[in-house]
């Protein structure tokens, strides 16, 4: 499609995403994960999953709330920690001078 | 009257006059299906929200275990119920709808039977003519107050327990045709330092034990004295491991038949709930709805129900504590 | 060649996963979190670009790569714009995986009620 390998990523994701969101709609991606355990977890998709399956279930406490609020309850601590661990190897590149360069 | 260190004897014999259940779709697809009063083809009852779902049941349950006991809403004096949620919203609510003067309790699982010897120590009291005990539970709402969200693709072990979705009620009344109830054992907390809340059944058996084990140094009986003895739900990792406990303690529990509620609720070697069954729901639909059934058919005689609960709260859980247990035995014979 | 790489690498990263749930007994989020933060310290050592490379989407699917790419973002903008790169970089590459999972997610609340 004319894209590089790092330009084809985005869309990739995009797409399994979209795709595990369709799965956790329709009821079915818990069903699959009770049997393929860490195989749907692990994957992008199931960062999706988690992040919709909370969006579902707290819809009845309201879009603010219960969508909003609690959308990250799963993920987020993924992403805090990714965040934070991201922060720590940069300062570490900081420090030892390489500036980002590998 | 207190008998022993913890049980009441109701000398007046309080009897179940009604009775009823109502479940959801995989309890009616279970093998006591016949004996439940509705079965709900859904999960969702068509209802906006899970907990919606489980008031309704218990809404139900208890108008039929009304209906069932031939009596007037007006002359029920008294409602006891408890459940799974939060400050035990669905009785709240369902005590709303019935407006009889209500006592909400919290025994977890545990719930079933703890509900029903209030009740019946009332009316053996003379404190209440007409009594109703209630509990429910809903697959749902437990996943999503205890676990995690229902659509989550968390993979569940095989010790973990399967929510019952279903409601039971029963009225009590001072005279009339039914099951009479004979007595209480109210357990007090073990706690063993389990702390895998996809392991409730073994952390809930020491509890079970303890009960049973003061049940019969309360009332001099033996395990011969009843046709069958149930746990509430201990399930296929638990039960095994009370009737292990109570072996080694030299109670001839091979003298009787001891099974448990969520081992009977559903087929565990076909239905998709792990270890079995667990809720409050588990032991209130097995007891309400098939145990009193055989009662009524002159099948058992005399039964004892050890109704089980696991007293953990997220937050507990998440602080590193562990899973605080509880049994409430209740023994219900048939009338002479 | 790429296609069986992707599956051999990415299926064991899920292994790993898979064992730290029945092995060390960890919750779906204790584990998730673990290999995002691996998935940071191996890009930090600059290893993992080379395993892209080689597994392709066996990589970049797993969790791991999103770990990966924050610390990548911090380090290009770090290499770009000096040491507030660190912080402002973070999300840079990321930026597509979650506002996809916000918006189909969000969009999916509007519309669909959870089956149980």
């Amino acid at each position: 499609m004319g894209m590089s390998k790092e330009d084809a990523s985005n869309p990739t994701v995009a797409v399994l995403i979209l795709i595990s969101v369709i799965l956790t709609s329709l009821g079915v991606y818990d069903k699959i994960a009770q049997w393929a355990g860490a195989g749907t977890a692990v994957p992008v998709t199931g960062f999706a999953n988690s992040m919709c399956s909370a969006a579902l279930e707290h819809r009845s406490e309201g879009l603010v709330l219960g969508v909003g609020a609690n959308m990250f309850k799963l993920a987020g601590s993924v992403i805090v920690f990714g965040t934070v661990a991201a922060f720590f190897v940069g300062i570490a590149h900081l420090l030892l001078g390489t500036n980002g360069g590998h | 009257m207190l008998r022993g260190n913890q049980t009441w004897w109701f000398e007046n014999r309080p009897v179940i006059i009604g009775a009823a259940t109502v479940v959801g779709p995989d309890e009616g697809d279970g093998p006591l299906a016949a004996d439940f009063d509705l079965v709900h083809p859904e999960l969702d009852m068509q209802q906006k929200s899970w907990e919606k779902a489980e008031r309704l049941l218990l809404e139900q349950a208890t108008d039929f275990a009304i209906q069932n006991a031939r009596i007037d809403k007006d002359q029920l004096q008294f409602y006891v119920g408890g459940d799974l949620m939060n400050q035990i919203i669905s009785n709240t609510f369902a005590a709303r709808a019935l407006g009889v003067p209500y006592i909400g309790v919290f025994g977890a699982c545990s719930t079933s039977m703890e509900t029903l010897a209030i009740a019946s120590m009332m009316v053996n009291s003379n404190s209440a003519d007409y009594a109703l005990a209630g509990t429910c539970s809903h697959n749902c709402t437990a996943e999503k107050q205890f676990r995690y969200p229902t659509e989550y693709g968390s993979q569940k072990p095989p010790t973990a327990q399967y929510t019952v979705t279903g409601a039971g009620a029963a009225v009590i009344a001072a005279s009339g045709d039914g099951p009479v109830v004979e007595c209480a054992t109210i357990g007090k907390i073990v706690d063993l330092g389990i702390k895998d809340p996809f392991n409730m059944g073994a952390a809930m058996a020491p509890a079970a034990v303890d009960t049973i084990q003061s049940h019969f140094n309360d009332t001099g009986r033996t395990p011969k004295d009843y046709d069958l003895i149930v746990t509430g739900d201990l399930a296929s990792v638990g039960h095994p491991i009370a009737t292990e406990l109570l072996m080694r303690d030299g109670v001839p529990m091979d003298q009787t038949v001891f099974n448990d509620c969520g081992l009977m609720v559903y087929d565990i070697s076909r239905q998709k709930v792990q270890a079995g069954g667990s809720g409050c729901g588990c032991s209130a639909v097995v007891t309400y709805g098939h145990l009193l059934k055989r009662i009524a058919k002159g099948e058992l005689k005399r039964v004892l129900v050890v109704a089980t609960g696991a007293l953990l709260s997220p937050l507990s859980f998440q602080q590193g504590e562990s899973i605080p247990c509880i049994a409430h035995a209740v023994a219900i014979s048939g009338k002479e | 060649m790429q296609f069986l790489w992707a599956f051999v690498i990415g299926g064991a990263i899920c292994v790993i996963g898979q064992l730290m749930f029945d092995l060390f007994k960890l919750t779906p989020a204790h584990t998730m979190a673990t290999l995002v933060v691996i998935g940071a310290i191996i890009d930090g050592i600059g290893w993992y670009e080379p395993l892209v490379a080689f597994a392709g989407a066996g990589a970049t699917v797993p969790i791991t790569s999103f770990g990966n790419a924050l610390v990548h973002g911090a380090l290009t903008e770090l290499e770009k714009s000096g040491w507030i790169g660190v912080i402002s970089g973070i999300f840079k590459v990321t930026s597509a995986g979650v506002s996809a999972a916000i918006i189909f997610s969000f969009l999916a609340a509007l519309v669909v009620r959870p089956k149980g």
